[in-house]
């Protein structure tokens, strides 16, 4: 017993020194000014109408994106589930390879691929359309998030898909259910605790990311993640930032607790 | 019993390479207990799922009610299944389980309310409406199962082993309220087991099946005290196959000694196989029987004492209520009615090839 309990040693030794330290001098820095005393200044930064509106974005763009990876991913994860193994390992293979490429790079060639003389609109230009003129735009953010952020609502899904006993839904069928009801009575409930996951994956890193609006933003479109950085970096303000670091942490908390709950309300499992 | 309610009509089924079914031909009648006996991969579940609508034969009909169902989606047809594994809906409650069929049929919430109290009371688990399906035991789960497909009230009702996972002592009390259920719903049962017991239990009719191809098709009794081949003989229960000749009508020479017997008709000196069950063996005191030989093994089996026989170079298996210590000289008696012959397959590969009907 002792000595399976030593075995959790490295795990512990990374969380206390690269996740709790960090996050009780976050804790430390959102509660004290620069002088080192006791405010709430830090965490009350959040209702200014500059910051207000850049959460009010963050929220309205990351939930427009976890939408549509939603709409993209569940039709594409029933199709993968449908497939037999070792064609499905392919597809799977061929779907995930873009993960392997680093998410900057990625995101980068997106600029590049929509930019004002970019490749589309060279490829548009020649083919005498009219250019396409979304970069810098909101349209490019959610471009850029539900590109880099599909697979993780794809692979839950799939996941819980695959799990299903095809003789469940043949049940159904049995029972009476036209292909539709089935889907909807059957295969759509059982599938939520994929769907959960998928959306807190999808979620939580579009809330809080500053390199796609960086980079497909132009810096025109503020997400609060971006002001989180810039507090950090450009005014070297650690207070104001671990402030509001701290804000968008229990946005992030209080939104999965909430879909914690109604999951739990449907019986499911995926936390 | 009268009027065929299925028939499946010179059914083919492939995958890949193996051929599944060939030509398969069976008719059920209404009001049937039939069950399709067989070794695992013989293709049980393929003609039930070519029943349920689930596979699509690469030749043949399936007609149900003197109509043909063959390209008909399985939500048309008036059949419900129990599967294997149960497959229940673990996301609902096991009266949204029972209900789903209702519900689809958009029957009235007093109906379907009515409908699941009878369903479990009749299968005995009155007060579980509310219960997850993953809180029940593998036998409760079983019997939703067959509640839920019931309440539909099918013309056919289709069990592909569906006692296969529980225990013995449940499986014996299931085979019982399986009966008790035809008997009370008089629909048709198709029943899939590779249990001989359970197919001997409950069935009207059997069906022998090996490789896809029929073997025979009779009466629990008949399958058993006159099986028409070496395959059925050694899948029913246990048994001595030995081969032997036919002298004449009446008589066949079995390793080497004459045997009289009741067979008539597979003409004179052709080779044959005997089957001589274990239980129709008498043992006499040695020189009173047909073959002297020396007990060489003893087991006690509760029922009976099952023994082995050396005699002519055979180990004869006998079951008798009286023991016979290893090492005791007997003699072998067989009444002329319990010597079954059987036409000998004139190669391997008719050993598992369709027999006339
Ligand atoms: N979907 C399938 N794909 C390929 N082979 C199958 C499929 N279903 C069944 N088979 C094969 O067909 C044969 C008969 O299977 P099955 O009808 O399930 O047998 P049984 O129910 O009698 O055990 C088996 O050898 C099995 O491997
Ligand atoms: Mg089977």
């Amino acid at each position: 017993m002792k000595s399976k309990r030593l075995l959790a040693g490295p795990y512990l030794f990374w969380s206390v020194s690269f996740v709790i330290i960090p996050l009780l001098v976050i804790v430390y820095y959102a509660f004290t000014s620069d002088g080192g005393t006791f405010t709430l200044a830090n965490l009350s930064q959040i209702t200014t109408p500059e910051n207000l509106k850049a959460l009010g974005i963050s929220l309205l763009l990351s939930f427009i994106s976890t939408l549509v990876c939603l709409i993209l991913a569940y039709p594409l994860a029933m199709i993968l589930s449908q497939k037999q193994v070792n064609q499905t390992s392919f597809i799977v293979l061929i779907f995930i390879l873009p993960m392997w490429m680093n998410f900057l790079l990625r995101t980068m060639a997106w600029q590049t691929l929509l930019e004002k003389n970019g490749v589309i609109n060279s490829i548009l230009g020649f083919l005498h359309l009219p250019a396409l003129e979304i970069i810098n735009t909101p349209y490019a953010i959610i471009l850029g998030m539900v590109y880099n952020f599909l697979p993780f609502m794809v692979l839950p899904i799939y996941n819980v898909l695959i799990k299903i006993d095809p003789n469940v839904l043949n049940a159904a069928r049995d029972l009476g259910a036209n292909p539709v009801q089935t889907f909807l009575k059957v295969t759509f409930p059982l599938s939520i605790p994929g769907v959960i996951s998928g959306i807190t994956m999808v979620f939580v890193p579009a809330l809080t990311t500053f390199v796609i609006s960086d980079l497909l933003g132009g810096g025109k479109i503020l997400l609060i993640g971006n002001v989180i950085e810039q507090s950090f970096k450009q005014n070297s303000n650690w207070h104001v930032g671990s402030g509001l670091s701290l804000v968008l942490m229990i946005f992030i908390i209080a939104s999965m607790a909430l879909v914690a709950k109604y999951d739990k309300g449907e019986g499911g499992t995926a936390f | 019993m009268s009027n065929k309610l299925i028939d499946f009509q010179n059914i083919s089924k492939t995958y890949g390479m193996q051929t599944v079914l060939d030509d398969f031909n069976l008719y059920i009648r209404e009001n049937e207990f039939l069950t399709l006996l067989g070794p695992s991969g013989c293709g049980k579940t393929t003609t039930l799922r070519i029943l349920g609508g689930f596979e699509t034969p690469d030749a043949g009909r399936v007609i149900f009610d003197g109509k043909d169902i063959t390209d008909l989606p399985p939500n048309k047809r008036q059949l419900n299944t129990v599967f294997q594994k149960y497959a229940l809906f673990t996301h609902m409650t096991i009266a949204e389980n029972i209900a789903f069929g209702l519900k689809i049929k958009n029957k009235s919430k007093q109906y379907i309310h009515d409908k699941i109290k009878y369903a479990l009371k009749l299968v005995n688990l009155d007060g579980y409406e509310n219960r997850m399906p993953d809180s029940l035991s593998g036998g409760q789960q079983q019997r939703i199962a067959i509640a839920r497909a019931i309440v539909n009230e099918p013309k056919v009702l289709l069990l592909d082993e569906p006692l296969g996972a529980l225990d013995l002592k449940l499986r014996q009390d299931m085979q019982y309220e399986l009966i008790r259920l035809k008997n009370e719903l008089g629909i048709t049962f198709l029943y899939v087991t590779h249990d001989q017991e359970e197919a001997l239990t409950m069935s009207d009719t059997i069906v022998v099946m090996n490789q896809g191809y029929i073997q025979q098709i009779g009466t629990p009794e008949m399958i058993y005290n006159e099986p028409e081949n070496a395959f059925v003989a050694d899948f029913i229960g246990e048994s001595n196959i030995i081969s032997a000749t036919m002298v004449e009508d009446r008589l066949v020479k079995i390793l080497g000694v004459n045997f009289p017997c009741v067979d008539e008709g597979f003409g004179q000196n052709k080779p044959v196989d005997v089957v001589i069950r274990p239980e129709d063996i008498d043992l006499l005191k040695p020189g009173e029987g047909s073959i002297d030989g020396v007990v060489t093994h003893l087991i006690f089996k509760g029922v009976h004492y099952e023994m082995e026989v050396m005699a002519n170079n055979y180990e004869w298996l006998v079951h008798s209520t009286d023991m016979f210590p290893v090492g005791t000289q007997v003699s072998i008696h067989v009444d002329p009615f319990d010597i079954q012959i059987m036409k000998k397959p004139e190669s391997e590969d008719e050993e598992a090839v369709n027999i006339e009907e």
